[in-house]
């Protein structure tokens, strides 16, 4: 294949995980049909097929492709020579920001992934198919220990925290309680956070 | 008629002997003593004494030391830097043995003042003896491997090119990591924990403070007394042949919220993150089980 036919190629998969990953967010992923995802697409149902062999192997999908596009983001902040506070804000700044111009991929996360776990049982075990984001934080916690600055603790008791507490504010806004917009959360959050990391 | 045998000087500096009595288990010393003799060794029988070896004028070929060096050692009246730079300019090759004498080691703690080893103190190259470092060989360990001495003294004898890394070892012996042959690989690939020092089953690397993963050595090429090593015994690698040993705690990982501080050698934290995220998320059965029935 030529490499002008599989960017191509690539261009429409990912099209195709986008708009799938509208309506598995919006419709839920029970109540969408591959049909509508190639009606919506204008595409026969045979060619998304061509792409994408199941409904499921399109979830799994998607879900790599959201923790790549993240942790692409986190990497970008890890690299950066900021302290773990700043870090910190910036990583709110960035979920937040994602939450607000595609807000598509946290409730895809939140609303498909989390809630379909039997979906996602075989090829994504543990957290393989979110492993790009996961290893990002990974290493802003591993990091910020390193250099002094958070509390040496549990992976788990320090990434539910913070992981935690975003999904919710994201939760928040999408049932519409937040009285301000989300990014306005960004600072006392993330000071929140990093308090509560802290050494 | 003189003897045709390679003339050795064994010395010790500031030592526990640990070398000496590593090499005393080599198996094959009745052979190596028809190519090799000592002028001088502290627990093998030889022609000279030690005041002997620092008043007189004795032939030899290769310098052996043993242990930490400072100025203030003495030794039989002499201090240590005098007796070693008497023999240095004379022999063909000088070969420190152990850690101590390599990068300072475990003596570098010692109240002597500025313990460090010949030519380093730990990663740190060193001046005091820069006028002899093209002649010097290090077999850095706690202790070095018997085979490892002895097969490194063949070589000077057969005057064969010697690959030496960065910090003098040979590359034979030390372009390896310890990791490299561990009957617990396995284990480790699938990141699956030893829970209890000496159970052959699991990896110690994740929480018994395993250094074989970034330690340069042959432990597990060439075994111990011909059959085993630490890390198959069941015990942790304390990384002793690094310049860095000891380096505090051998029996627990350090982490920074659950991830190792120290990673495979050459090994990025990015790669090696995304490898354990994988293979955590499976189980396997069969590593998960005793290998025996008890």
């Amino acid at each position: 294949m030529s490499i002008k036919r599989a960017d191509k190629k690539k261009e429409k998969k990912e099209l195709i995980m986008q708009r799938a990953l509208e309506l598995f967010a919006s419709k839920g992923f029970y109540s969408t049909t591959i049909p509508d995802i190639a009606l919506s697409l204008k595409m026969s149902v045979g060619n998304i097929y061509n792409y994408f062999k199941s409904k499921d192997i399109l979830a799994k999908e998607i879900i790599k492709y959201i923790s790549i596009y993240l942790g692409n983001k986190l990497k970008d902040i890890n690299e950066k020579d900021i302290s773990t506070q700043e870090k910190t804000r910036q990583i709110v700044e960035v979920y937040f920001g994602v939450a607000l111009l595609k807000p598509e991929m946290i409730d895809y996360f939140l609303r498909i992934y989390l809630s379909n776990r039997e979906v996602f049982q075989d090829g994504c075990e543990g957290m393989i198919c979110v492993n790009e984001f996961v290893t990002e934080i990974m290493i802003y916690f591993e990091e910020g220990v390193e250099c002094g600055d958070l509390r040496d603790q549990d992976f788990f008791s320090a990434f539910g925290l913070f992981m935690g507490y975003l999904g919710g504010m994201v939760f928040l806004k999408g049932e519409n309680i937040l009285p301000k917009k989300l990014d306005e959360y960004v600072d006392d959050i993330s000071i929140n956070i990093y308090k509560a990391l802290r050494t | 008629m003189l003897s045709k045998k390679l003339k050795i000087l064994w010395l010790t500096a500031i030592t526990c002997n640990g070398n000496t009595h590593s090499f005393l288990n080599y198996p094959h010393l009745d052979i190596f003593m028809d190519t090799f003799e000592f002028i001088y060794h502290p627990s093998i029988d030889s022609a000279y004494t030690l005041n002997d070896i620092i008043n007189k004028e004795i032939a030899c070929d290769i310098l052996i030391i043993e242990g930490s060096i400072s100025t203030e050692y003495i030794k039989a009246d002499a201090p240590i830097v005098d007796i070693i730079n008497k023999y240095a300019s004379k022999v063909q090759k000088i070969v420190t043995v152990g850690t101590c004498a390599s990068f300072g080691g475990m003596f570098r703690e010692s109240d002597y003042k500025d313990t460090t080893g010949l030519h380093f103190d730990k990663e740190r190259p060193t001046s005091l003896f820069e006028h002899i470092k093209e002649k010097t060989i290090s077999l850095s360990g706690c202790p070095v491997h018997p085979d490892i001495i002895a097969n490194t003294l063949y070589s000077i004898e057969k005057k064969r090119a010697i690959e030496l890394d960065s910090l003098l070892r040979p590359k034979e012996f030390f372009a390896y990591t310890v990791h490299n042959g561990c009957t617990r690989n396995e284990y480790f690939e699938y990141k699956i924990d030893n829970h209890q020092f000496g159970k052959k089953e699991g990896c110690m690397f994740y929480d018994h403070g395993c250094h074989a993963p970034y330690t340069h050595g042959s432990c597990n090429k060439i075994l111990w007394n011909e059959v085993n090593s630490k890390t198959r015994a069941g015990l942790s690698c304390m990384g002793c042949t690094e310049p860095t040993f000891p380096k505090g705690d051998f029996f627990h990982t350090k982490k920074n919220m659950g991830i190792p501080q120290y990673l495979p050698f050459g090994v990025a934290k990015r790669t090696y993150l995304t490898l354990a995220g994988i293979t955590k998320a499976f189980h396997i059965k069969r590593l998960e089980e005793d290998l025996f029935d008890d």
